[in-house]
């Protein structure tokens, strides 16, 4: 007989199953580690200029060409990578929180699902980036308020998973028996409701990210994003718009590493899905 | 029926409230004084005192809300800052043009979905559904002003099948029109069929299973008069409904790629609005996008019953 294993160990092989979904994690991966290290593995300094050599196409010295500065658009990639990585991951962290504070209430406290789903339909009726951009005309353009703003615009989406794995939750007998001792709403939520809603969270939380790396890069590249000065991908492709004619290569760097970050991501989300759900593990 | 109606129009009521509460907050909570704002640095402070009462922003903020609400419902959303029009008028010179990007981008995205999800289905497991879920997958990954400035780079520019830019002469006709709206819809809809497809894909390898199928193969009927007529019509309600929200992203998407494009739409009107800080425009773009996405939905509920006739409300 082998060894039971834990879920968490079950939900790994399950996952790694998948070769397409290794693949992306691998991508991912990379793309973090490449971003974490950019100041060792770069080539050259993100803003060092070399007006000689601007707006050359790719050779071995630049890889992926030099822009209108001269700068190397492989660093400022590496760069950007830092910037749009790193807003994708706190809008996951902001949306999560106000998300599952909005859905365990809706879900738990009957009194007040009505009213906060009402909410939650009236803010999804937004167009994401219209929300966004309307969020930054107020705010002003800074990159906490584009993570303040995309935190705002993915929260209903946490929310209605949450709600709808919270109604599941609350009728199953572990929450009867804590509901009979005599728990209070609070710790009901919090102890025995909340550990049971983090798969759907990562699963959430992965298209979020992907989501959220897309509309920051179409938000910097309508100029109400994150400001021009710092690189982002797609601040790079914004920048660009103008040289296109003379250096279509300027905007590849940028929209591949947008492209293969979403996919990449995406698969993990399908994959990190199909592995925790529990009608198809039967099928398997 | 009559219930059904009444109370899913209820419901409307209550999220377009909701709606324009979110959008009275949004416009409240800029730092600042919107007024000086709006104006700018050379403002005196009686203009701006002045633009203050015009704006209602003397008032404590219930009785705005109710002058807000009041003002909505007959039409009014205020005069834009920069154009000194109203903003419903200044909306509708540039409906227009939206409404064609956004209708011609819904049937791409339509045209290309559907029958790809269909075939992925009735494929289901060989190597062309793979192939199909991977380039689905891609396509949803794809930031559509990326797309469109490649396009622009090659179709247009290099190889001149398309204009570059704009919505031809003023005079133009419907055929220099749509030759204009042809690249920004592909831009815009291209990356938006993977979700159709990947819907339909599911939703006709859902129905495909069921006994009313083989019912129908096992008396004898045609491969695609199956699929199609039994399994396709039924397959089609969840299919409804992801077309129903892809319309409303495809009129999120408009503004980028409007501003792509430099299409004089309504997109490219919020986009100036934003970054000219225009904001009875932004307000209003908020209403009337949202109340569209809210008027779609319930289209797409009444539907149903015409796609379905078991479903009575």
């Amino acid at each position: 007989m082998t060894k039971p294993r834990s879920p968490g160990a079950l939900l790994i092989a399950r996952l790694l199953r998948r070769r397409i979904v290794v693949a992306s994690l691998a991508v991912i991966a990379l793309i973090v580690g490449a971003a974490i290290l950019a100041p060792w593995v770069a080539p050259y300094g993100p803003t060092k200029m070399d007006i000689v050599h601007r707006l050359k196409p790719p050779v071995s010295l630049h890889w992926f060409g030099t822009d209108d500065f001269g700068r190397d658009v492989l660093t400022r990639t590496l760069y950007g990578a830092r910037v749009s990585l790193s807003v994708g991951l706190m809008v996951v962290v902001l949306a999560s929180l106000l998300g599952t504070a909005l859905g365990l209430f809706a879900g738990y406290i009957r009194k007040l699902d009505a009213a906060l789903m009402r909410f939650t339909d009236a803010l999804m009726a937004f167009p994401d980036i219209l929300l966004a951009i309307a969020l930054l005309a107020g705010l002003g353009p800074s990159l906490f308020n584009v993570v303040l703003a995309l935190g705002i615009v993915y929260t209903p989406r946490v929310a209605r998973v949450v709600r709808g794995a919270t109604l599941v939750l609350r009728e199953l007998q572990f929450v009867e028996a804590a509901e009979a001792l005599g728990a209070s709403d609070a710790r009901i939520m919090l102890v025995h409701l909340l550990p049971n809603l983090v798969s759907p969270l990562i699963v959430q939380g992965t298209f979020i990210f992907a989501y959220a790396i897309l509309t920051e890069a179409a938000l910097s590249f309508l100029g109400a994003g994150v400001p021009p000065t710092t690189p982002t991908w797609g601040n790079m492709i914004a920048g660009s718009q103008q040289y296109m004619n003379q250096a279509d290569w300027l905007i590849m760097a940028p929209g591949l590493a947008i492209v293969l970050t979403v996919l990449s991501l995406q698969i993990v989300g399908d994959g990190l899905r199909d592995a925790l759900d529990p009608k198809l593990q039967r099928l398997m | 029926m009559t219930a059904y109606l009444s109370r899913r129009f209820a419901g409307m009521v209550v999220v377009m409230l909701m709606v324009a509460a979110i959008v009275f907050v949004i416009a409240r909570v800029v730092p600042g004084d919107p007024a000086a704002v709006m104006l700018g640095s050379n403002a005196t402070p009686a203009d701006v005192a002045a633009l203050r009462t015009q704006l209602g922003l003397d008032q404590p903020l219930p009785v705005q809300f109710v002058l807000y609400i009041r003002d909505i419902l007959s039409f009014n959303l205020g005069n834009s800052i920069f154009l000194n029009r109203p903003v419903v008028d200044a909306m509708l010179d540039r409906a227009e043009l939206t409404s064609w990007l956004t209708g011609l981008s819904v049937a791409i995205a339509v045209l290309i979905g559907v029958p790809v999800g269909v075939l992925a289905a009735v494929r289901r497991g060989t190597l062309l559904d793979q192939a199909v879920t991977a380039v689905s997958m891609l396509a949803a990954s794809l930031p559509s002003f990326w797309v469109g400035l490649t396009l622009i780079e090659y179709l247009a520019v290099r190889l001149g099948w398309f204009p570059v830019a704009g919505y031809g002469n003023p005079g133009a006709g419907l055929g220099e029109r749509l030759h204009h709206l042809i690249l920004p819809a592909v831009a815009l809809g291209l990356p938006n069929s993977a979700l159709i497809i990947r819907f339909t894909r599911t939703s006709m390898l859902d129905v495909l299973h069921e006994d009313y199928v083989r019912t129908a193969r096992a008396k004898g009927l045609g491969p695609w008069a199956v699929i199609i007529k039994h399994a396709f019509r039924n397959a089609l309600i969840p299919v409804l409904t992801v077309i129903g929200l892809t319309i409303a992203t495809l009129i999120g998407g408009a503004i980028v790629t409007e501003t792509v494009f430099g299409l004089p739409g309504v997109g490219n009107l919020i986009v100036s609005a934003v970054l000219r800080r225009d904001y009875p425009v932004i307000q209003g773009a908020l209403l009337i996008i949202s109340g569209l996405y809210v008027l779609i939905n319930m289209a797409v509920d009444l539907l149903y019953a015409v796609v379905d006739p078991r479903v009575r409300y």
